[in-house]
């Protein structure tokens, strides 16, 4: 038995390293100062200099990014959980061939090639006049992320029990307002789960943002991360903390809300 | 038309108007686009229908197949590699142990962190001069120190490494839900017929698990062949082409030198090896919502 849990403790040990050691790496570098970061052999601790950050948001414009990335994420999270979360109800309450055809169709649009979808979508949002805005992008991520927020809220709604609504509709309820009054209180914790996962995908898009946000003063973090100036020396300095910035919140979600995670993306998986 | 049907129509226009818009429409366009000879840096020649030649200069292009066989053998080493890991991972995160919850949360931040953040990582991690690679390899001999993503030889394994360490994570999630539906019983009733642990794993568990490993390789596979801001924020595609997967030659195409047809036919062969994959993931896995409606 002490072979086994000796085993299992280095296993443990291997696997936090693995995933945390290169990460961690980083985000010491971005306190570092810049004789430190080309260091050998490297040094390990950091001078915890906040020069890097100071010169990410006043010179990089980091701020401006981090803003960008909140207010696009949180518009599109609410709006895509909101449409999902209607559909997923019509397609769980009223099943028939079509709403199993509707789920079959997401999943197949959700396995196209970004390259095949964002052309076309940058003709349109150019035709409205809605390149580089907020509007225009969120327009674009609802629809990329609506599939997944219907598929993982569509396994949630399976899971709720009928009768509740049912005798809310018998007591007379519009299906709006049982919708509203009922199944969206017990949903909550699904609803949340949804938005956590949907978040996080927006937050982390790169590609129709790098096509359709053009003009700085609209890009999001990554798209700032990416297109980082300097050919030849890089600051790493700066990227690494533009980096922790932007993962931060990333961070805090999955430590905090990790159970709803792994619940939220193997329902969409396996049971899905 | 009924109550219900109407009411469940109703609930349904929203997202079919943005997926229509967004989607389906987009996704139309490309293939149309496919048939026709359009460059936007020579915008004389105006649209042109071509038929098939698009298709046809793909197949005879040697940058393509070049960018097919790197694609391939990314998806291929990267999807197994996740595979292979993620087992081990959710095999260690099922069992119990103080800290688990913490330790599974632990795992999912490179699930978590952007694809373009891990990048700039492994790109500052494989720097040819101070990157902490060539340190863990050769010390403090600076002459022997490499150049992975400007090494044609190194460049592709180099992304690989980075791409298997940001999703192995996702790989083990799926992994671990089917862990968890295999009931303790089974391996209580083949403790006592005297099995070992071994014997345990490769006729209980492996058998069990197959529909967990097949969707998680399914998953990585679809995913790894649209492999592109790790390309972009590593290689740009280089070096001399070693790196210039599939979804990034056809950005390049499309967005880069303006040529929407060949770009979009690009793009439709790649939906095309999805749609393969992705049939086949329908296939044996026979979807309860889709299967068994209510």
């Amino acid at each position: 038995m002490r072979a086994t849990s000796a085993l299992l403790v280095a296993s443990v040990a291997l696997i936090s390293v693995f995933t945390l050691a290169p990460f961690l790496w980083f985000v010491l570098t971005s306190w570092k100062s810049a004789s430190q970061i080309e260091a050998i052999p490297p040094e390990i601790i950091p001078e915890f200099h906040w020069g890097f950050y100071r010169s990410a948001l006043e010179q990089h414009d980091l701020g401006r990014y981090l803003t960008n990335s909140i207010v696009i994420a949180s518009a599109t999270t609410t709006i895509s959980i909101t449409i999902a979360a209607a559909a997923a109800y019509a397609i769980t309450r009223f099943p028939s061939r079509w709403s199993r055809w509707y789920l079959m169709l997401l999943l197949m649009i959700s396995m196209f090639p970004q390259v095949a979808i964002a052309g076309p979508v940058w003709r349109i949002l150019h035709y409205l006049n809605w390149l580089n805005t907020y509007h225009g992008i969120v327009a674009a991520y609802i629809s990329l992320s609506l599939p997944f927020a219907i598929w993982v809220l569509a396994t949630f709604f399976k899971e709720m029990p009928y009768e509740v609504e049912e005798a809310a509709l018998i007591d007379g309820c519009s299906r709006l307002q049982a919708l509203w009054k009922v199944v969206l209180p017990i949903a909550a914790p699904g609803l949340f789960t949804g938005a956590i996962l949907v978040f996080i995908q927006v937050w982390n898009e790169f590609f129709f943002a790098l096509i359709i946000l053009t003009n700085p003063a609209r890009q999001t973090l990554p798209v700032g991360i990416a297109l980082f100036p300097g050919e030849y020396t890089m600051p790493w300095g700066e990227i690494a903390a533009a980096s922790t910035m932007a993962t931060l919140p990333l961070v805090l979600l999955t430590l905090i809300f990790q159970r709803r995670i792994i619940r939220g993306l193997s329902a969409g998986a396996v049971k899905g | 038309m009924d109550r219900d049907t109407r009411t469940a129509l109703q609930f349904l226009v929203p997202s079919f108007l943005f997926v229509a818009c967004f989607s389906l429409y987009p996704i139309s366009e490309s293939f149309r686009l496919s048939f026709y000879r359009m460059i936007l840096t020579l915008p004389w020649l105006g649209r042109k229908f071509v038929g098939w030649e698009n298709y046809a200069d793909l197949v005879t292009d040697p940058v393509a197949l070049d960018s097919f066989i790197t694609t391939l053998v990314f998806v291929i080493v990267s999807a197994s590699a996740e595979l292979a890991l993620g087992l081990c991972m959710a095999l260690v995160l099922n069992a119990a142990f103080r800290g688990r919850g913490l330790v599974r949360a632990l795992v999912l931040i490179p699930w978590a962190m952007p694809t373009v953040v891990s990048s700039q990582m492994w790109r500052f991690i494989f720097n040819d001069r101070y990157g902490l690679f060539n340190y863990v390899l050769f010390q403090n001999q600076t002459e022997r120190y490499l150049a992975p993503l400007a090494d044609p030889q190194l460049a592709l394994a180099a992304i690989i490494v980075a791409d298997v360490w940001k999703t192995s994570s996702f790989a083990a999630l799926i992994i671990l839900a089917g862990l968890q539906t295999i009931p303790d019983e089974i391996y209580e009733a083949a403790s006592i017929d005297g099995a070992t642990p071994w014997q345990k794993f490769r006729y209980l568990t492996l058998p069990l698990l197959k529909p967990a490993l097949l969707l998680a390789l399914l998953f990585r596979t679809i995913d790894a062949l649209r492999v592109f801001d790790l390309v972009f924020v590593m290689t740009q595609g280089g070096p001399a082409d070693a790196t210039n997967v599939l979804q990034f030659y056809g950005y390049k195409k499309t967005f880069a030198e303006g040529m929407l047809g060949y770009g979009s036919a690009i793009s439709v062969a790649v939906f095309c090896i999805s749609l393969t994959l992705s049939t086949l993931y329908i296939r044996v896995m026979r979807s309860s919502l889709v299967e068994e409606p209510r």
